[in-house]
């Protein structure tokens, strides 16, 4: 394990290419600094888990990622583009390949999961032109075993029902890269076990690169390759799971114990 | 000094407010114009806020008739201008009791549905989530629902109005023993272009602005659940007041106009 030092090749997927590269991302809300000189690689096929405290800035560094919120410096690359130099078109393009699960599912409440699937291929025509989108919808509803919900508002749906529609929604453009924003949180410890299965699985059929979120230790053991962990700004050590968990470092027990 | 600093404080809030709507709108006209058009978005806030507005305002329409003329008649009678209520009636409700009545309770109805929708949307990510699938969600949410309501509006005032007319006649044939068809004549006769021409045209702006305030605090808003309710709370005091001021401009210019 590495301690806020350049990254380790731990495992044989950090020999491939990244899929996103971040260099010396920094971010401050007024005189709060959210992220200082963070850095991270996330190579392709791989599973990196990304903990940190409440607060510690894990989510507003996602959401700087997908162009959702502007870093005051620092530089995102993802599929080897700088997104920060991207016009708002070529950002729509780079965003089809990427799915992005949000922390409480975000589906949207007013429209059936039907509608919910179909929206993202409304902007993304070309991408699957000559596929039916129910077709798509089906096959998005197949992977997260829930083909009999089409008809359903998500309000109908339990927690667990809501996360699973919400990464169909996340993969029905194909994504190279999964963002999972705490995907396991507010869910019970039995469903978040399901949910942990259903992304080891996604990630096997699809080949995604995946970054996770999270504060779940379960999580991390089960899914990561490899980890980071967001504390005092930056990133302050890396690893493997093993190498994290058996660290003598006091700040990185804390968080396994 | 505190309280002093305290209303210096809220002034300049305000300002900064109304700044932020006017930035709000400019982004309004500059994306209406651009393409795609999300017309089926368009179509169903039309819907849900004139269909589902329709009750609401005919109810309070016909209510408002019905009392106008009743509190209206002992007055005339003693001044023996009992023949005068149908165009008083008529051109009181058609020029400004019925668009500013309705639009008050428009903004009630529309301002906070659209303010509490779109500050949960924004408060559960629905919004982040829009943005990240490649929809833009200010053309999809906000345009289409300002639009929805500009338009929306005229149409509910005019039904509103007409409705308030039939209550007025109501009590008209009840209580005076007028029918229907000599009450509707005196007000097609005293009604002038001038009168019906700039409600309606106040009337879009009304529209306009529930729509605006209403979106303006719903995609603002943040704090979580707290927001949402200070969102649509806002919507509705802010809007409200907006409508009067509206109200006395438009006044203002027609009677510059009409004399």
């Amino acid at each position: 394990m590495e301690t806020n030092t350049e990254h380790t090749n731990t495992t044989s997927i950090s020999k491939k290419e990244p899929v996103i590269r971040i260099k010396n991302l920094c971010k401050r809300f007024g005189d709060q600094v959210v992220l200082d000189n963070f850095n991270m690689e996330l190579y392709e096929g791989e599973n990196l888990v990304l903990m940190g405290k409440s607060g510690s800035g894990k989510s507003v560094m996602i959401k700087c990622m997908v162009g959702l919120m502007e870093p005051d410096s620092g530089e995102i690359e993802v599929l080897g583009k700088n997104i920060l130099e991207l016009h708002h078109q070529e950002m729509d393009m780079l965003r089809a390949e990427i799915g992005f699960l949000f922390q409480g599912s975000a589906l949207y409440d007013s429209m059936t999961v039907q509608e919910n699937l179909e929206f993202p291929l409304r902007h993304h025509k070309k991408k699957f032109s000559g596929i039916n989108t129910d077709a798509l919808v089906q096959e998005a509803l197949e992977n997260v075993h829930l083909e009999k919900t089409k008809e359903f508002m998500p309000a109908e749906l339990s927690g667990g029902m809501q996360r699973r529609i919400a990464l169909a929604r996340a993969l029905i453009l194909k994504p190279k890269i999964i963002l999972y924003d705490e995907p396991t949180t507010g869910l019970d410890p039995i469903t978040a076990k399901e949910i942990i299965l259903l992304m080891m699985e996604i990630q096997k059929k699809f080949k995604t690169s995946s970054l996770i979120i999270t504060h779940d230790v379960d999580c991390a053991r089960v899914i990561s390759n490899r980890m980071i962990l967001l504390l005092e700004q930056t990133n302050y050590a890396e690893g493997t799971f093993q190498e994290l968990s058996s660290s003598s470092d006091p700040k990185v027990q804390a968080f396994f114990k | 000094m505190n309280t002093k600093s305290t209303f210096l404080k809220n002034i300049s809030g305000f300002f900064i407010e109304i700044g932020a709507l006017g930035r709000f709108a400019g982004r309004f006209f500059k994306e209406l114009f651009s393409r795609p058009f999300e017309f089926r978005e368009f179509l169903k806030q039309s819907y849900e806020m004139g269909n589902k507005s329709l009750l609401l305002v005919g109810v309070t329409g016909f209510i408002l008739g019905l009392v106008f003329t009743l509190q209206s008649r002992p007055t005339l009678m003693e001044f023996g201008a009992v023949s005068w209520m149908p165009s008083m009636i008529s051109i009181s409700i058609v020029r400004e009791i019925g668009p500013v009545i309705i639009a008050l309770i428009c903004a009630g109805r529309i301002g906070s549905s659209i303010g509490a929708e779109l500050g949960s949307m924004r408060v559960t990510e629905q919004i982040d989530a829009m943005e990240v699938s490649g929809t833009n969600p200010f053309k999809f949410l906000v345009v289409t629902r300002i639009l929805a309501a500009t338009l929306m509006l005229p149409l509910l005032i005019l039904i509103g109005d007409l409705i308030a007319l039939v209550g007025s006649a109501m009590v008209e044939n009840v209580k005076g023993g007028v029918s229907f068809m000599l009450y509707f004549n005196e007000v097609f006769e005293a009604l002038k272009y001038s009168d019906l021409l700039p409600a309606t045209i106040k009337s879009f702006f009304f529209g306009f602005a529930i729509g605006l305030v209403g979106c303006f605090k719903g995609y603002n808003s943040s704090k979580g659940t707290e927001g949402v309710g200070k969102a649509s709370n806002s919507a509705v005091v802010f809007t409200s007041l907006l409508l009067f001021i509206i109200d006395f401009i438009a006044v203002f210019v027609s009677d510059i106009i009409y004399g």
